[in-house]
């Protein structure tokens, strides 16, 4: 199925969004921090498009997900790699697909494991609703609506395409 | 051992194929052996914060069982454990109930009565931990922390996740097992799994006297010369001398033993220059090992103990998922 959504522009808006939102803060030298594996991709684009220098910070959060007691251990599971100090610094957390708010809390749990940040602006490129937790993004990239057995997944990273389809019954 | 390990593969595995108790190398394959150091491999990043824990097995009650002294493989059990925010008991055998007549099993299901998750048990008996893996409920999962002669898995697996630290892959390597064989559960341990990782030669390097006698079955090459053993190899592993298990003169001496095995700084000129040492601690200092090669630049001893924490850290939160997976599947077929 063809992306529905360009990428690449929306990425950009959000980049500008992002920009006007640090400004008004007083944010200088924010650092760029992707969840993986689709987060990742998008913090990297919002990293050039911002000029940002520092590498992009890689957030695996398997280990602190909620649902290990039912679930067990993502096997695919890889290291965290936050290639600066977060204490007292402000970062931008990005994540491809937000939905029930449970990735990005157990990212922030994992975040203050690195150090107290100065704070914390979330941005997402895909918003599908359907939260479960009281967690907001600052900056969206666009909002969607899924059917329940529908889901939405980032393919990339070269070109990023986002994936509308049903889940597979088993 | 080949009546116990016959049983390890069915004990260990649940129906996915995954983890779920931790016995013996015996019955695992490559996969299964690689995924546990990818796991561990992660899990040593956390080691690095500022905050070393993760809350992976919060809620969960691990019962360290030491049957048998040890204090590096407990302690590092007791934090991996607790980096991965379990609750850790430390039973202390030679003070709890079992000296005061209570049966093996009347105290297991004890532990099982205070809903413990894992039991980490080191004994002295070969197989003590699968006996202990077939008669738990399946809300528990064993960790073999060392049994007898017959294995030591986790020793093992911390001594292949620095290997392949230090040398990048298994293929192509010569590993040389240096000493008391006979009496080591770590050497057959670590034997079985070069080879199921595909190492390309293990040596042996022992007296007679100190070898099974049937060594050659276990896929290694055996040499009862230093010079000739070392020649050409990319790791040397020492084991300690177990003077606590010599039954019977096995030896001349301890100095003797040295000037024939011990690892001198001249006879690790006879391996290639970028070979690594390993040593499963404790040393013993000029019984078998020199301080100037243990303190050396090529031993790598000490990263042995750190990557401990993170391979216990991978057995134990793969045993318990495997335990989860099993479960929530028994549930869908009720």
């Amino acid at each position: 199925m063809p992306s529905v959504i360009n990428v690449e522009t929306t990425i950009a808006t959000m980049a500008v969004e992002l920009e006007t939102m640090i400004a008004a803060r007083g944010i200088d030298r924010p650092a760029m921090i992707g969840i993986r594996t689709g987060g990742v991709w998008v913090a990297q684009r919002l990293r050039q498009l911002l000029k940002l220098e520092e590498t992009v910070g890689e957030l695996d959060i398997s280990f602190y997900r909620d649902d290990f007691t039912r679930i067990g251990l993502n096997p695919s599971v890889k290291a965290s790699s936050l290639p600066f100090e977060t204490e007292n610094r402000h970062l931008i957390l990005v994540d491809d697909v937000i939905m029930s708010g449970r990735t990005i809390r157990a990212a922030m749990n994992e975040l203050f494991d690195f150090g107290r940040p100065a704070s914390i602006v979330l941005a997402a490129l895909i918003d599908v609703g359907a939260r479960e937790l009281p967690i907001q993004p600052d900056v969206i990239g666009h909002r969607a609506h899924l059917e329940p057995d529908e889901r939405v997944k980032l393919v990339g990273p070269d070109p990023l395409q986002v994936e509308f389809r049903n889940k597979v019954r088993t | 051992m080949p009546e116990l390990d016959e049983h390890s593969p069915v004990l260990q595995l649940n129906r996915f194929d995954h983890l779920r108790h931790f016995l013996s190398i015996d019955g695992l394959s490559r996969q299964h052996l690689t995924d546990i150091l990818d796991t561990a491999e992660t899990f040593i990043e956390v080691g690095t914060r500022s905050i070393k824990k993760v809350p992976l097995l919060r809620g969960k009650t691990v019962a360290n069982l030491f049957f048998e002294a040890s204090t590096r493989t407990r302690t590092t059990f007791e934090l991996a454990a607790k980096r991965l925010s379990a609750d850790v008991l430390n039973i202390n055998i030679s003070t709890s109930a079992t000296s005061k007549g209570e049966s093996l099993s009347d105290m297991l299901q004890n532990l099982e009565a205070m809903a413990v998750d894992m039991f980490v048990v080191r004994h002295a008996q070969s197989g003590a931990p699968h006996f202990i893996a077939e008669s738990v409920t399946p809300r528990v999962s064993v960790i073999n922390a060392g049994d007898g002669r017959h294995a030591h898995p986790t020793q093992a697996m911390l001594d292949m996740l620095t290997i392949r630290q230090h040398k990048g892959q298994f293929k192509g390597l010569t590993v040389a097992i240096v000493g008391d064989i006979l009496h080591s559960r770590v050497a057959r341990s670590q034997i079985r799994a070069l080879n199921v990782l595909g190492a390309k030669e293990v040596r042996v390097i022992a007296p007679d006297t100190l070898l099974p006698v049937d060594v050659e079955s276990f896929g290694v090459t055996v040499f009862n010369d230093m010079a000739q053993g070392l020649d050409g190899v990319d790791v040397v592993i020492m084991l300690r001398l177990q003077k606590e298990r010599m039954e019977g003169a096995l030896l001349p001496s301890e100095s003797e033993f040295f000037r024939l095995y011990g690892l001198s700084e001249k006879k690790l000129k006879l391996a290639k220059p970028d070979a690594i040492v390993m040593h499963p601690g404790p040393i013993n200092r000029g019984v078998e090992i020199d301080s100037a090669v243990a303190d050396g630049p090529q031993s790598v001893i000490l990263n042995e103990v750190t990557n401990g924490i993170a391979v216990r850290m991978a057995v134990l939160s793969m045993a318990m998922s495997g335990q989860i997976a099993d479960l929530a599947a028994d549930e869908e077929v009720l």
